[in-house]
C-alpha cells in the first residue's frame, strides 16, 4: 500500500525535507533565545570579572564535566539510532534511543543533586544566598544567570527526553517513513540542546579555575 | 459563486476550531483581531476623551497609566503584529504560491491557540487591575517599583510570542519548499518577499523578547534579578534587549503592509511594479538593517556617544530601502492606467502617510533633534503615522482587495471609498496636531497639560471621532456584503496572481489541478486585461 502524505506535498521525500527545514528554522529561533541570555552573561562578566570568577569556583566542576560527557554520549547514541532506523536494525535503534533517554535522565538527576548542593551552600539568589561581600554582587548576578540558563536548558532536555521516548515507542511498534523524518528532526533538536550545554559548560564552570 | 468551497465544507464548531485549513485559520485570526482591535481602540478612545481638556476629568493619573499601557500592549502584540501576516498572509500565501496549504497546518492551528491563550492571559491582567509600566515594561517600573499585574501581562505576551514564532517558521518553510512548479523566487509576487522578510524577523527577534520577559518575571517573582541595580544589575540592559526585539518588531508591523501595497498599486495602475528586484531586496534589507538600529530608542538613556552615533547612522541607512519602495511605487503609478477603486484609495493613502511617518523618523534619528523630541508627542505622532497610517491602512486596503476572494461576495464600492477617504482625513486630523504638540514640548503619557496645548488636543480628539467612525464603517458594509452582497467572480480585478485563478471562495484544496507558473508576476495590460501567471 503506498504511504499517504498531506496534500500540500508532492512526495514523501518532499514532506521529510520540509519537516527538516522546519526544525532548522526552529533551531535558529532557539539560538537567539539562548543568545539573549548569554549576552546578558557577558555584559556582567565584563563588569564584574572578579565576582564571576569567584562564583564560578563555587560550581561543581566534577558534576558539570560528568554531565558534559553524559550528554555528548547520548547525542552519539541518538546519531547512531538515526542510522539504525530501518527494518533489520529496528531493535538496535530502540535500544540506542533507550540508552540516550537514560543518559538524559541521568543528566537531570545529576543536575538536581548539583542544585541541592548549591542550596546547602547558600548560593541560590532570592531564596538562600550569602557570599563574600567583596564579590557578592557579581556572584549573585552569576548565579541568577546560572539558574535561569540551566533551568531553561533542563526544560529543553525534558522536552527532548519526551520526544525520544515517544519515538522509541513508535519505532518499537511499527516504524514507517514518517517516523524516520520525525526521528531525524528530533535528533537535530537533541544535538542542539547538547551544543547549548557545551557553551553553558564553558561559561559556568571554567571562569576563574585556570588561576 | 463556487458551490463547493472552504466555507461550506463543514458547519460544525469542530470544523472551525479544529480545522487545519489555512483559510479557516485565517478567518479565526480575523475574528479574534477584530475583538482585540476594539479592546485597544476602547483604551484609545478613553485617552482621547481625557485629553480633550487640560485638566484631569475622566480618569486618575494611575488609571491613565493603565489605559495607555493597555492600548500599547493590545495594539502591538494582539493586533498589529498578527494583523496582515496571520489573516491575509495565512489566507493568501498558499494560494499565491499555488500550494494546497502551508507546510505545517497543525502548527498553524497551534499558533492560533497560543495567540488566544496569550490574549486571554493578557486580558486577565487588564481586568484584574491592569499594568502601569507602559507597553515597554521598562525596568525598574516593571520590577522594583511595580504595583500592578506585570508578571501576568508579561506571561501573556510571552505566550503570544510563540504564536508569532510558529507563524514565521511556517511562512519561511512554506515559501522555500511549497512554491508551484515554475514559480522561481523572482516570479514571486512582492507580497511574499515582504512576508518572508517579516518572518525572518519574527523568528530571530521574538525569542530575545521571550528571554527578556522571562528575566523580568524572575526578577518580579523572586525579587532578584538580572536588571536590579541593587545588586549591580543594569536596567539599561533591559532596554537593549527589549529594543533588540521591539525595533525589528516595528518592521514586523510595516513590512507586510508594504507587501500589500505592491499588489494594490500594481493592480490598479495596470502595470508591473517598477524595479521588481529592488523592491524585493529592499524588504530583506529592511529586515537585516532593522536589527542594527535599536539604540535610537535610547539616545537619552546615557549610552555612549559612539553607540548613539552608530545607531543614528544605521537608522539613516534603514531609510534607504524604505525610500526605494516609495519611489518605486510612485514610478509604478507613472503613466499607469490608474483606477481609483477602494483598495487603491487605501494604497495611495498609505504611500502619503507612510512617507510622512518615515521622514519624521529621520528627524528622530538625528541625535540633536531627538534629545528635544524624546518622549514627546512628536514620537507618538511619528510611530502612529507608520503603524496606523501605514499598517492599518494597508490592512484595510488588502482586506478590500481580497475580500471577494475570501468571502465570495462584493462589497459596496461607494461606502468603501467613502470610508477610505474618511480614514485618511480622520487620521491626519488626529495625528498631525500631535507633531506640533510634540515640537512645542508636550510630553507623552501625561493626562494633564498646560492650557495652551488644548487647541491641538481638541483637534486631535475631534479627528479621532472621525477616525473611529471611519473604522467602524467597514463592519457595516462588509457585514452587509457577507449576506446580501453580489456574488464575486473568481477574478474581479482581472489580476494575474495565482490566487485569482481559482474560484471565489476557493475550494478546500485551493486548486483543482496543480498550477504551473510560466511568467513573472504583474503582467497587467492597460485595457484591464492581464496574463495569468500560470497560463
Amino acid at each position: 500500500m503506498p504511504e499517504v502524505f498531506a496534500s500540500q506535498f508532492v512526495s514523501i521525500q518532499h514532506r521529510d525535507e520540509t519537516a527538516e527545514l522546519g526544525m532548522w528554522v526552529f533551531i535558529a529561533t532557539e539560538v537567539l533565545l539562548f543568545g539573549a541570555l548569554i549576552l546578558g552573561y557577558f555584559v556582567y562578566r565584563h563588569a564584574y570579572p572578579a565576582g564571576f570568577a569567584a562564583a564560578s569556583r563555587h560550581t561543581e566542576i566534577v558534576i558539570g564535566t560528568a554531565n558534559t560527557a553524559i550528554l555528548l554520549t547520548s547525542s552519539f547514541l541518538v546519531a547512531c539510532a538515526v542510522e539504525a532506523f530501518s527494518g533489520e536494525t529496528r531493535k538496535l535503534c530502540v535500544a540506542l534511543l533507550a540508552g540516550a533517554i537514560l543518559l538524559g535522565l541521568a543528566f537531570i538527576v545529576l543536575k538536581g543533586i548539583e542544585y541541592s548542593g548549591e542550596y546547602r551552600e547558600h548560593l541560590v539568589p532570592g531564596i538562600n544566598f550569602s557570599f563574600d561581600p567583596a564579590d557578592a554582587n557579581g556572584a549573585q548576578l552569576f548565579f541568577v544567570f546560572y539558574f535561569v540558563a540551566t533551568a531553561i536548558h533542563a526544560m529543553h532536555m525534558l522536552v527532548g527526553i519526551g520526544l525520544l521516548a515517544v519515538l522509541a515507542m513508535l519505532t518499537y511498534r511499527a516504524p514507517d517513513s514518517r517516523h524516520r523524518a520525525a526521528l531525524h528532526s528530533t535528533a537535530l533538536y537533541w544535538h542542539f540542546v547538547d551544543v547549548v550545554w557545551i557553551f553553558l559548560f564553558a561559561l559556568i564552570y571554567l571562569p576563574g579555575r585556570s588561576s | 459563486m463556487n458551490e463547493d468551497n472552504y466555507l461550506n465544507a463543514g458547519y460544525s464548531l469542530r470544523s472551525w476550531f479544529f480545522t487545519t485549513d489555512h483559510k479557516r485559520i485565517a478567518i479565526l485570526y480575523f475574528a479574534s483581531l477584530i475583538f482585540f482591535f476594539f479592546v485597544g481602540g476602547a483604551a484609545a478612545t478613553a485617552i482621547r476623551i481625557e485629553l480633550a481638556t487640560p485638566q484631569a476629568d475622566l480618569v486618575s493619573s494611575d488609571t491613565y497609566n493603565r489605559l495607555f499601557t493597555m492600548h500599547g500592549i493590545i495594539m502591538v502584540w494582539f493586533f498589529l503584529i498578527p494583523s496582515i501576516p496571520n489573516t491575509l498572509g495565512n489566507f493568501i500565501v498558499p494560494l499565491m504560491i499555488g500550494a494546497r496549504d502551508l507546510a505545517f497546518p497543525r502548527v498553524n492551528l497551534l499558533s492560533w491557540y497560543l495567540f488566544m491563550l496569550g490574549g486571554g492571559v493578557t486580558l486577565f491582567a487588564i481586568l484584574a487591575g491592569g499594568v502601569d509600566t507602559g507597553w515597554t515594561f521598562y525596568t525598574p517600573f516593571s520590577t522594583l517599583y511595580s504595583n500592578s499585574y506585570v508578571a501576568v501581562a508579561v506571561t501573556g505576551v510571552f505566550i503570544a510570542g510563540f504564536s508569532s514564532i510558529l507563524t514565521g517558521l511556517n511562512f519561511i518553510v512554506t515559501i522555500h519548499r511549497l512554491r508551484a512548479p515554475g514559480l522561481t523566487w523572482y516570479r514571486l509576487p512582492l507580497f511574499l518577499w515582504s512576508l518572508y522578510a517579516t518572518s525572518v524577523i519574527l523568528v530571530l527577534a521574538t525569542p530575545v523578547l521571550a528571554m527578556t520577559l522571562v528575566l523580568i518575571a524572575v526578577e518580579r517573582l523572586l525579587g532578584i534579578g538580572i536588571f536590579d541595580p541593587k545588586i549591580g544589575g543594569d536596567p539599561l540592559l533591559f532596554q537593549h534587549l527589549f529594543w533588540f526585539y521591539s525595533h525589528p518588531a516595528v518592521y514586523i508591523m510595516i513590512l507586510p503592509g508594504m507587501g500589500v501595497i505592491n499588489e494594490l498599486v500594481s493592480c490598479f495602475s495596470r502595470k508591473p511594479v517598477f524595479g521588481y528586484k529592488f523592491v524585493a531586496w529592499a524588504s530583506l534589507a529592511i529586515a537585516a538593517v532593522g536589527f542594527l538600529v535599536w539604540g535610537h530608542h535610547m539616545f537619552v538613556s546615557g549610552q555612549s556617544l559612539l553607540a548613539s552615533l552608530v545607531f543614528s547612522f544605521m537608522s539613516f541607512m534603514v531609510a534607504v530601502p524604505s525610500a526605494i519602495k516609495v519611489f518605486n511605487w510612485t514610478a509604478t503609478l507613472h503613466k499607469g492606467s490608474i483606477r481609483f477603486d477602494a483598495p487603491m484609495l487605501y494604497a495611495l493613502g498609505f504611500i502619503g502617510l507612510f512617507t510622512v511617518g518615515g521622514l519624521t523618523g529621520l528627524f528622530l534619528a538625528c541625535l540633536a533633534f531627538d534629545v528635544h523630541a524624546t518622549d514627546t508627542y512628536f514620537v507618538v505622532a511619528h510611530f502612529h503615522y507608520i503603524m496606523v497610517g501605514g499598517m492599518v491602512t494597508a490592512y484595510f486596503g488588502g482586506l478590500h482587495y481580497w475580500w471577494p476572494k475570501i468571502t465570495g461576495r462584493l462589497y459596496s464600492e461607494y461606502w468603501a471609498r467613502t470610508a477610505a477617504v474618511l480614514i485618511f482625513f480622520g487620521f491626519n486630523l488626529t495625528f498631525f496636531p500631535q507633531f506640533i504638540l510634540g515640537a512645542e514640548g508636550m510630553p507623552r503619557r501625561y493626562h494633564v497639560y498646560p492650557p495652551e496645548f488644548q487647541v491641538w488636543n481638541v483637534l486631535s480628539s475631534g479627528g479621532a471621532v472621525i477616525l473611529a467612525v471611519a473604522y467602524l464603517m467597514p463592519m457595516f458594509y462588509f457585514g452587509y456584503s457577507l449576506f446580501f452582497g453580489k456574488r464575486a467572480p473568481a477574478n474581479p480585478w482581472n489580476a494575474p496572481g495565482l490566487e485569482w485563478q481559482t474560484p471565489s471562495p476557493p475550494p478546500e484544496h485551493n486548486f483543482d489541478t496543480q498550477p504551473v507558473v510560466t511568467r513573472p508576476p504583474y503582467q497587467y495590460s492597460p485595457d484591464f486585461e492581464a496574463e495569468p501567471q500560470n497560463a
